[in-house]
Parts: structure tokens; C-alpha cells; sequence
């Protein structure tokens, strides 16, 4: 259930301000939620200056300066830079999104960040995605046949394959469902916007025989139907993806097959 | 969990500082869960064995992830097609570095990998028949070089995503026991020289854990991040290559890396050889299709080498664009949209994001720009780690295999074609795992761990995690990163090489002197980063001192100073070792495999390599 005060050793106190780059002619200034488990201290804002002209324009490229250049403790996951593994999700701007193809130009004043929003920190921007994981594993993600194999590919018409377009893109990057208020109040049961997204892949596939068993494991008031919406999943997904119209046909496919 | 008491009874310590140990034992440890570790892990678990596949990151987070193009196999969905064809171009691709046993074997079973990939549900693109689309790529011809090929597989421009997620969905269908976010650091080799396990730290809350084996796989991918500009990700450090060194072993051809032509001006992120291969095409400041008169035949299409070479020479004689005169000009805004949209969304969004292009309207701005690392842990084609010992160039190396870009089989000898990788990928992840099923039987007995098991990887671990030097991490990295980028590039002179090896020597030595800040256990990104530069910059020198004592052009390593390709001298692949305590590397080499797989295609002669 979702809280609506953070408890009290949770609320973010004010950081530390740490030392502008010298002789630096293009500064832009980041606040940053830092949060160590080790430390047993609330977590905090730290505020930073960046040299823009010594860094490249996303927000990954400052915060990889901010980490080699004033403080190598800042922790973030990050991996192929060009958005396509997904590491870098994180809440930037008030919106959740990839920090390597997070143009800062697009940003206003002060670029703040924090960790993708209702799950549990790990280290600083560093959430833990356990649950998520395990919930995208509950869809059983591969493709289930029952008709003999064949020998070559199994066919699929052009038409059948441009159904999987905006599906199967997805990163699994989490920002979708860590913007959805319905998941943040029961992320425990509700399976939330990329896990059915990827439900749906499934489900459209041509290929696939599965559909029956698929649609009865969703069949749930709270695996599927706790998506009120809202529409910050197709609004925040930095692939452009809406995973609301993949839960909305699963709906309808829900309701088809029992007419 | 497979948690069991410590294997030698009290936990080891190191600097005073006693290290708990958590310990596992499993039939095979695989280390890497992208294209190749998924595909040996699903292998290896279908065969019975109890498996782990331990990750420094979430498996769809692996940076098979980021290829593009597409997967190679002559499927002939497109026309006709033969693997004797594909094999042709291989070994020509390779510049005849490549082992012609293994490059048969890779090319004859690419048809039913692929095939097996579809069926597992990997959305390739269609044809208007529903067979999977194939479109043309660098180097790959018909009826050995007459015709261009359409060979290479494709899920529009994301197939490398497309296949890493359908391999990550067919692990968990097979009740992979995964260990994410636990980072490798050090083999364990008993007095015989068998492999017996690894040790990790657990990321997110710094636990050691010791993985007790009979049979360990190295899938960790290659070590662009070598080098300043790179299309690889951070994470490609090329962790196991470093762990083989430290543990006694050589590493192959490391000499041979490869430039890609076309990473984006800047950024250097990816953008694909499809958008060649659907029309694509590069121009100087003249606005000159140049690769005309660099490769009559193949234009753009040329393998790689070739094309990052002209590109190369064309800046040089002042023909770059742009107002430093620096990079080339890549052309899509002749293609349909439509096309455009359906076979290259990934890289028109690229496009847009990194390089503020339209790709309907503008080229973007290209430069070459390192792309995959040929050499590696040397392997032959059942995924076995060779060694050269006591006269015999094929000794293997118990209980430890090797695949994908962390290995050097050598399907690609001096240069790998596009679209080669990927296949490699999983023809050689399924036949480790169809090895491993002869070699071990599930839940074999197996002895103690030698009582220093975890001594190399723990006093590593604390030697950093207290490193109290002057110089930070990034800043040791950064000259690293440099000095290769400017002294082991697309054009390589004895001169520059000479000095390049004093240099990154130089960093070498600087290691003892590195500092780190963050003393804490949990997710210590900086420890961690450390690690993975300790494992960089061995194989920075090992590369730079191989390309120093190569004195001949082959692939991508092209010596000015020695400009023809020398078969009598230098047909040969070159080992290195490398000795962290000492700071010395060591060369020597062994034959190129000049024979083949079967009786049912003979050896292909060496001839000039012309596209």
C-alpha cells in the first residue's frame, strides 16, 4: 500500500553543495538525491556544479563527469549509453526517463534527479527491481506452440509481424510502471504497464498457442484490471511505446472471447 | 540458492581483513548472460547439468543488446545461397587468419541456429512469402564473390535486442539459476591447471560468493571501452579476458581490432552497415561516393576494414566534412521513408537524438570508431580454452571454455564481417553446451578447492577497495583510453606503436598508484569501475604489444610501414601473456589452421584480398 508522508527516516534532508569547477565559464547545476544504507543517515540533496562546455549534452554524460570529476562515490547503473539496455532509468525532471538520451537543453533551471519513484533504493539512483523482474518472468516471455515443429521458420505474413511493432522494443527500462499511480498502490499485485506490454507481445503473436492459457493467467481484478487509465506509461516511455493501448486490447480480448 | 559450508573450512583473509565467504557449488558456471552466455545456459540446462549464469548486469542489459543489423546464415530466403559461399567470404573477410575448421563449422550449423532462434519467438522481419527477411551486409557475396548476397537475418535494425530478450525468455523457461549483479573477479585454477570455479562479489551488498565448478564458461564480451571512442557499452570491459591472463593464460590475435565505419560523429554511438546494406551510401566534402574507388565491386559494401580505411585516408587528404574537416557524410535521404520506417527505425531515432539529424532529409555525420575486438581467449570449435604448452599449439585447458567476443576460435581472423557476430553468438553457445553435455554428468562429485582458491580474487578485491593513491580511477582510465585511441588506431606505424607500448606500459605502472574514494560495500560503482579498468588496461598493453611485434598488414591491422599482407612470415596467430606482478608481456603464437572441418570443402587458398 502506498504511503502518502514518507516515513521519517526516509524524508530527504539538504545535502552537501560541493565546490564549482574552477575557472569554469558554463555551469549548470544539478541536485541530486543521494541515499547509502551504510551510512544509517536520511538520504539527502546534494547539489552540483557541472562544466557544460567540458561534457557532453545528455544527462548521463554529466553525471559520468560529476562521478569522475568531484565524486566517484555517486552511484547509478548505466551501461550502453544510446538507449536501447535500459539501465539508466531514473526520475529526472520530474519525469521518469533514460538518462543517456535525456537531452539537457530540454531542461529548465536546476536538472534535478532521484531514483525511479515507489521502489526500494538500493544505493543512491539505484533501485531495486526485483519485484519487476519477477513479475515480466510470471508472463512466461517466450513463445509456446503445440503444433509440430517445422523444419524451417515458422511462417508469419507481413501483416501478422507488423502487430508486434511497439511491443516487442520494450527495454524493460521500468519507467513506465514506476510512473503509474496504480502500481505504486499495489505494485504487489497488479502486474503494471511494461509487464503487460509484454503480456500483449505475446498474446498478438501469430505464432503463438497459447493465447487461452496467457489470457486465464491475467484473468485477475488486480493482475490486469487495476490499470485505471491513467496514461503516464504511454507519456513516459522513452521508446515512444504506449504500453495503456496493449492493456486496453488485452481488455478487449478478454472480453471478445466471451461473447 | 546452492549455499553450502566453506569448501576449506575457515574463511580466507586478506590484509588482516577476514572476507566472508558464501559457497556454491553447480556442474557448469557460466559468467555473461548476453547472446552467447544465454545460449550456453540454455544449452547446458536442457542437458541435464545444474547451471548458473552469473551477470554484472540485468541479462537484456548485456550489450548483444545494441547489434543492429542483423544475424548471418545462408538461409537463401532471399535468392540463392550456399554455407560453402558464406565460408568463402568468411575466410576472405579474415584476411586467411581465420581457422578454416572452425569457420566451417560455424557457417554450416548458422541455418539451424537461426531456424532454432525463430522458434523460440525472436520477431525477425518477414518477406512477402512469412520467411525471415535477409538483407545485404559488407563482404557477404554469391558464388564466392561474383554476386552481393542477402544473407544476413534481420529484425528490422534491432536484432541483436530482439534475440538477447528471446534467449533471456527461453532461460527462465528453463529454470536458469541467475546471479545478477554479482561481478566476476578471478578464476580459480588448481595445481594442474584445471579451471575449478570463480569468485564474485555480490553487488548490492558486497558479499563474496565462491562458485565451485566442473566446468566454467567465459562469455564477457569484449573490451572497447579500451579505447576513448568506442560503440561499446560502458560495461564492455572484457572481464574474463583479464581473468585468463591473470590465471597463466594467452590471448590471441588481440592486435586485430575492429573499426566500425559508421558511429555516429561525437557520440559514437551505432549506427548499422544495414543502412548500407538497404542503399545507404558515404560521401567526402566533394560530395564523392569515394568507396567506388576503393572497392570497385562492393562500393560501400566492402568489408569493414576497408571502408574505415578509405574513410580514413579521405579525412586525411582533406576531404572530411564538417568544419574541422573530420568525419564523412552517411546518406539515407535518397531511401523511401517507408523503408526507412520499417527496416531502420532504431537508427533514424539514433540519428535523431545524437546527431540532430532527420534522416529523411540529412546524412549523418560518420566517423569510424571501435566496434569488436577479433582476438581473445583461444578456443577451438567445441568452446574449449587452448593453450601453446610444451610444444602443442592446441593444448586445452580443463574445466574452462570461452565464448563469443571474449573468445578467438578464430572465426574472424583479422577481420570479422558484419552480421558474423551474432551467429557466432549462438552457434558456438549451443555448441558449448552440447560439450558440456559429453564431458560432465550432472552432479559429478567433485574434490576440495585448493585451500588458496579465493586468495588472488580477494587480495585484488582489498588491494582496491583500500587504495589510497594519488591518482583517481578516471583519470588513470582517461590516458589509458587516449593513448590507445591515438596509438593503436585504423593506421598503425612501427614508430607510433613503439611509443604507444611506453605509454600504456606507463599507465600500467601507474596502477600501484590509483585511489578510490568510496570505502563502502554496497553497489560501490567506484570499486567496481576499478576492477573493471585493472581488467582494461591488461588487455590495453597486451593489444598495443602485439600490434608492435606484427610487421605486416592483415584486416584491420594496417602497419604503414609494412603495407602487404606477409603470409611466409606471419600466417600465424600471435599469443600473449601478460604478468601483472612483474608488469611484463610475453609473445609468441601459434598456426593458423589451414585445413578444414569435413572432406566437403577443401582448405581455400590464400589469393589477394580485393572487394
Amino acid at each position: 500500500m502506498v504511503e502518502f508522508a514518507l516515513p521519517k527516516n526516509s524524508r530527504p534532508t539538504k545535502g552537501k553543495t560541493w565546490p564549482k569547477p574552477a575557472s569554469a565559464k558554463n555551469v549548470r547545476e544539478f541536485r541530486i538525491y543521494r541515499w547509502n544504507p551504510d551510512d544509517g543517515q536520511n538520504p539527502r540533496i546534494d547539489t552540483y556544479h557541472v562544466d557544460m562546455d567540458d561534457c557532453g549534452p545528455m544527462v548521463l554524460d554529466a553525471i559520468i563527469w560529476i562521478k569522475n570529476k568531484v565524486d566517484p562515490t555517486l552511484t547509478f547503473r548505466r551501461s550502453c549509453r544510446e538507449g536501447i539496455c535500459g539501465s539508466c532509468a531514473m526520475n529526472i525532471d520530474g519525469a521518469n526517463t533514460l538518462a543517456c538520451t535525456k537531452d539537457m537543453a530540454t531542461i529548465k533551471g536546476a536538472v534535478a534527479i532521484y531514483p525511479l519513484p515507489h521502489m526500494p533504493v538500493v544505493k543512491d539512483l539505484v533501485p531495486d527491481l526485483t519485484r519487476f523482474y519477477a513479475q515480466h518472468a510470471s508472463i512466461e516471455p517466450w513463445l509456446k506452440t503445440v503444433s509440430p515443429q517445422p523444419e524451417k521458420e515458422w511462417r508469419q505474413s507481413h501483416e501478422d509481424r507488423v502487430k508486434l511493432d511497439g511491443l516487442y522494443e520494450c527495454i524493460l527500462c521500468a519507467c513506465c510502471s514506476t510512473s503509474c499511480p496504480s502500481y505504486w498502490w499495489n505494485g504487489d499485485r497488479y502486474l503494471g504497464p511494461a509487464v503487460l506490454l509484454q503480456a500483449y507481445r505475446w498474446l498478438i503473436d501469430s505464432r503463438d498457442e497459447a493465447t487461452g492459457e496467457r489470457l486465464d493467467n491475467l484473468e485477475d481484478p488486480f493482475r490486469l484490471y487495476r490499470c485505471h487509465t491513467i496514461m503516464n506509461c504511454a507519456k513516459t516511455c522513452p521508446k515512444g511505446l504506449n504500453p495503456a493501448k496493449a492493456i486496453a486490447e488485452i481488455k478487449n480480448m478478454m472480453v471478445a472471447r466471451q461473447i | 540458492m546452492a549455499t553450502s559450508s566453506a569448501a576449506n573450512g575457515t574463511a580466507p583473509s586478506a590484509n588482516g581483513k577476514a572476507y566472508p565467504i558464501t559457497d556454491h557449488t553447480f556442474d557448469v558456471v557460466i559468467i555473461g548472460a548476453g547472446g552467447a552466455g544465454l545460449r550456453a545456459t540454455v544449452g547446458c540446462s536442457q542437458a541435464g547439468l545444474r547451471t548458473a549464469c552469473i551477470s554484472k548486469v540485468f541479462p537484456t542489459r548485456s550489450h548483444t543488446v545494441a547489434a543492429q543489423g542483423g544475424i548471418s546464415a545462408s538461409l537463401g530466403n532471399m535468392g540463392p545461397d550456399d554455407w560453402r559461399w558464406h565460408m568463402y567470404d568468411t575466410v576472405k573477410g579474415s584476411d586467411w587468419l581465420g581457422d578454416q575448421d572452425s569457420i566451417e563449422y560455424l557457417v554450416r550449423n548458422a541455418p539451424a541456429a537461426v531456424y532454432e532462434l525463430e522458434h523460440w519467438g525472436v520477431p525477425f522481419s518477414r518477406t512477402e512469402e512469412g520467411k525471415i527477411y535477409q538483407r545485404p551486409f559488407g563482404g557477404m557475396t554469391t558464388d564466392f564473390g561474383k554476386g552481393i548476397a542477402q544473407r544476413t537475418c534481420a529484425a528490422a535494425d534491432r536484432t541483436g535486442h530482439a534475440i538477447l530478450h528471446t534467449l533471456y525468455g527461453q532461460a527462465l523457461r528453463n529454470n536458469t539459476e541467475f546471479f545478477i549483479e554479482y561481478f566476476a573477479i578471478d578464476l580459480i585454477m588448481d595445481q594442474e591447471g584445471r579451471c575449478r570455479g570463480v569468485v564474485c562479489i555480490k553487488m548490492d551488498d558486497g558479499t563474496i560468493h565462491r562458485f565451485r565448478a566442473n566446468l566454467v564458461i567465459l562469455a564477457t564480451g569484449g573490451y572497447g571501452r579500451a579505447y576513448f571512442s568506442a560503440t561499446s557499452a560502458h560495461t564492455c570491459t572484457g572481464d574474463g579476458n583479464a581473468m585468463a591472463l591473470r590465471a597463466g593464460l594467452p590471448l590471441e590475435d588481440m592486435e586485430f581490432v575492429q573499426f566500425h565505419p559508421t558511429g555516429i560523429y561525437g557520440s559514437g554511438c551505432l549506427i548499422t552497415e544495414g543502412a548500407r546494406g538497404e542503399g545507404g551510401y558515404v560521401t567526402n566534402s566533394e560530395g564523392e561516393r569515394f568507396m567506388e574507388r576503393y572497392a570497385p565491386s562492393a562500393k560501400d559494401l566492402a568489408s569493414r576494414d576497408v571502408v574505415s580505411r578509405a574513410m580514413t585516408i579521405e579525412i586525411r587528404e582533406g576531404r572530411g566534412v564538417g568544419k574541422k574537416k573530420d568525419h564523412i557524410f552517411l546518406h539515407l535521404d535518397h531511401l523511401d521513408p517507408k523503408v526507412l520506417h520499417e527496416r531502420l527505425p532504431g537508427i533514424s531515432e539514433s540519428a535523431r537524438i545524437f546527431a540532430g539529424v532527420d534522416v529523411t532529409k540529412e546524412p549523418i555525420p560518420v566517423i569510424p570508431t571501435v566496434h569488436y575486438n577479433m582476438g581473445g581467449i583461444p578456443t577451438n570449435y567445441h568452446g574449449e580454452v587452448l593453450t601453446k604448452k610444451n610444444g602443442d599449439p592446441d593444448f586445452i585447458i580443463p574445466g574452462l571454455m570461452a565464448l563469443g567476443e571474449a573468445a578467438c576460435v578464430s572465426v574472424h581472423g583479422a577481420n570479422r564481417l558484419g552480421s558474423n557476430s551474432l551467429i557466432d553468438l549462438v552457434v558456438f553457445g549451443r555448441a558449448a553446451g552440447l560439450r558440456a553435455a559429453e564431458l560432465i554428468k550432472p552432479g559429478e562429485k567433485q574434490a576440495d578447492l585448493p585451500a588458496d582458491s579465493a586468495d588472488l580474487a580477494l587480495s585484488r578485491l582489498d588491494k582496491f577497495r583500500w587504495a589510497k593513491g594519488g591518482t583517481p580511477t578516471a583519470e588513470l582510465r582517461n590516458k589509458m583510453q587516449t593513448t590507445m585511441q591515438s596509438n593503436c588506431a585504423v593506421f598503425r606505424t612501427g614508430e607510433v606503436l613503439e611509443e604507444g607500448s611506453k605509454l600504456i606500459h606507463d599507465v600500467w605502472g601507474g596502477v600501484q598508484d590509483i585511489g578510490v574514494t568510496d570505502r563502502s560495500l554496497v553497489w560501490n560503482s567506484d570499486l567496481i569501475e576499478t576492477l573493471e579498468f585493472d581488467n582494461l588496461i591488461i588487455q590495453a598493453v597486451v593489444t598495443m604489444d602485439s600490434a608492435v611485434q606484427r610487421k605486416e598488414s592483415r584486416g584491420a591491422h594496417a602497419r604503414e610501414d609494412y603495407p602487404n599482407r606477409d603470409d611466409k612470415d606471419w600466417m600465424k596467430h600471435t599469443l600473449a601473456w601478460a604478468d601483472d606482478e612483474k608488469r611484463q608481456v610475453t609473445i609468441d603464437s601459434r598456426p593458423v589452421h589451414t585445413y578444414t572441418m569435413t572432406n566437403d570443402i577443401s582448405y581455400i587458398e590464400p589469393k589477394a584480398r580485393v572487394y
